[in-house]
């Protein structure tokens, strides 16, 4: 154990999480908006909003799925150390952390059951920046029409249509979140 | 406060709600099981609305707590206190002064805004429950999105009394898909839920969670020839003279003598406070003047 994995969790936990908290739930209710997301300090290549979130949301009781080169050494000692989530496979993953790219075919992930469709997975997508161009957006929490960048609009497309079961996703930038739940409608603008 | 953790839950427990609240939020109306703890007070006393809350406060927070709209009866002054003392944070009567509003069965006058949150006290989360008391069975008529039994019972008011009489806690459907209930809120608020602000629902003995993002589509259950009527007592508020807002009505005397109030305590205080006054109250003021001459 080298002496970097035990640096970078949250300094006021109760304090900072709430805030952390705050800002996801607000992403979520609000697909389309970006909000700051920081407190945490994980290793590379996790960013800094993406390690807060883990460390807002994980904990024991929920298997985590690290995607492409975020399965490292660095990220899971770190993890194991402040959130002690299991690391699994995509298939037994409540939450899920990567690039879009190392993610897919999220047809892996879980999508909840007809009775219970919340035991699905969430998935964290690192991106290279957030900006509020690209898909437009419309659904719960939408006034009338939002827009966001998006790595691609097929998936999503596919993932509302599954409604109520599908996958929820947090979009994470250095110190940004955004946030689209499987409700929202998403349309190449 | 430093004998407690911040809002008095601990951290795991909070992100077990906040996990089931995000999960809420992204299946609008869908109830979300929750390992609710037990509270330092009874069930049926807003142990679910207080767990929300407390996985939701920061401490810049403003809270109000409001109880059949009043900011001063028994359970609105001990769930104010508790998170007083266990959050440290700041605590208002005014609508417009507070960030998290935790409610139990009224939804404030005043439009909310974006940048405040509802909580509901809810006492059972399954609208459902009292047609088919299996959780099983509920649960399974959710996923199939068979609510025929909901409309048989709204039916079965109108051959009974020739109207909805269903005046609380009126059943309503979601974007289209479940079937929620708005927790013991007088229809007469049903039309507000369609709103700006976040609002999530808590139920603590029946460890349920669930919620509604901004401007979610909102649908009071009725019929095409017996439309859903948000109704109200045939009155104006006897404190303010308010038109337009929900009133209770209290028994002044053993001769039959009534009032009618606004049950939302700060709307009325503020419209008063603005000059405005009700049958009753201008009736007092010009007595309290003739004695004085």
């Amino acid at each position: 154990m080298t002496a970097d994995i035990l640096k970078g969790g949250f300094a006021n936990a109760p304090v900072d999480a709430a805030h952390a908290f705050r800002a996801a739930m607000n992403v979520m209710a609000r697909p389309g908006t970006i909000e700051v997301l920081n407190g945490a300090e994980p290793p590379a290549p996790v960013s800094v909003a993406a390690g807060t979130l883990l460390l807002t949301l994980c904990d024991p009781d929920t298997p985590l799925h690290l995607a492409g080169d975020y399965d490292c050494e660095a990220v899971r000692s770190w993890i194991s150390f402040h959130i002690g989530a299991p690391i699994v496979a995509a298939e037994r993953a409540m939450f899920a952390l990567g690039k879009w790219e190392a993610l897919a075919p999220v047809t892996r992930f879980a999508i909840g059951t007809p009775e219970y469709p919340d035991r699905s997975a969430t998935l964290i997508v690192e991106q290279a920046e957030l900006d509020q161009d690209g898909m437009s957006l419309r659904g719960p929490g939408i006034k009338d029409c939002a827009s966001m960048s998006l790595p691609e609009a097929e998936t999503f497309q596919m993932n509302a249509t599954l409604f109520p079961l599908g996958l929820d996703f947090f979009f994470t930038s250095g110190e940004q979140v955004s946030a689209l739940p499987r409700t929202t409608k998403v349309e190449v603008a | 406060m430093s004998d407690y953790n911040f809002a008095y839950l601990d951290e795991q427990t909070k992100r077990m709600i906040r996990r089931a609240i995000l999960k809420g939020l992204a299946i609008p109306g869908y109830q979300v099981p929750f390992a609710s703890r037990e509270m330092p007070m009874p069930y049926g006393w807003g142990t679910g609305g207080v767990q929300v809350s407390a996985a939701t406060l920061t401490p810049e927070d403003t809270l109000k707590v409001i109880d059949q709209g009043a900011d001063d009866t028994t359970n609105a002054v001990s769930i104010r206190k508790f998170f007083e003392k266990t959050a440290g944070v700041a605590t208002t009567e005014e609508t417009a002064q507070a960030s998290v509003i935790q409610t139990r069965h009224r939804i404030p006058e005043e439009d909310l805004r974006e940048d405040q949150i509802l909580v509901y006290q809810v006492p059972i989360p399954e609208p459902l429950r009292f047609l088919e008391p299996s959780e099983i069975e509920t649960r399974k008529m959710h996923s199939l999105e068979e609510y025929g039994l909901m409309h048989v019972k709204l039916y079965e008011d109108i051959a009974k009394h020739g109207a909805i009489a269903t005046s609380y806690a009126y059943p309503v459907k979601i974007e289209g898909r479940y079937v929620m209930d708005p927790s013991p809120i007088p229809k007469f608020d049903n039309p507000k839920m369609e709103m700006a602000a976040i609002q999530l629902f808590g139920a603590g003995r029946e460890q349920r969670i669930y919620a509604l993002p901004p401007y979610c589509q909102v649908v009071s259950l009725d019929f095409e020839d017996y439309p859903f009527e948000a109704s109200k007592a045939d009155h104006a508020c006897d404190m303010c003279g308010a038109t337009n807002s929900y009133l209770d009505e209290v028994i002044m005397d053993d001769a039959g003598n009534r009032m009618f109030v606004c049950s939302d305590t700060d709307y009325c205080a503020s419209r008063r406070k603005a000059g405005h006054l009700g049958a009753q109250a201008a009736a007092a003021s010009a007595a309290l003047k003739e004695t004085a001459a």
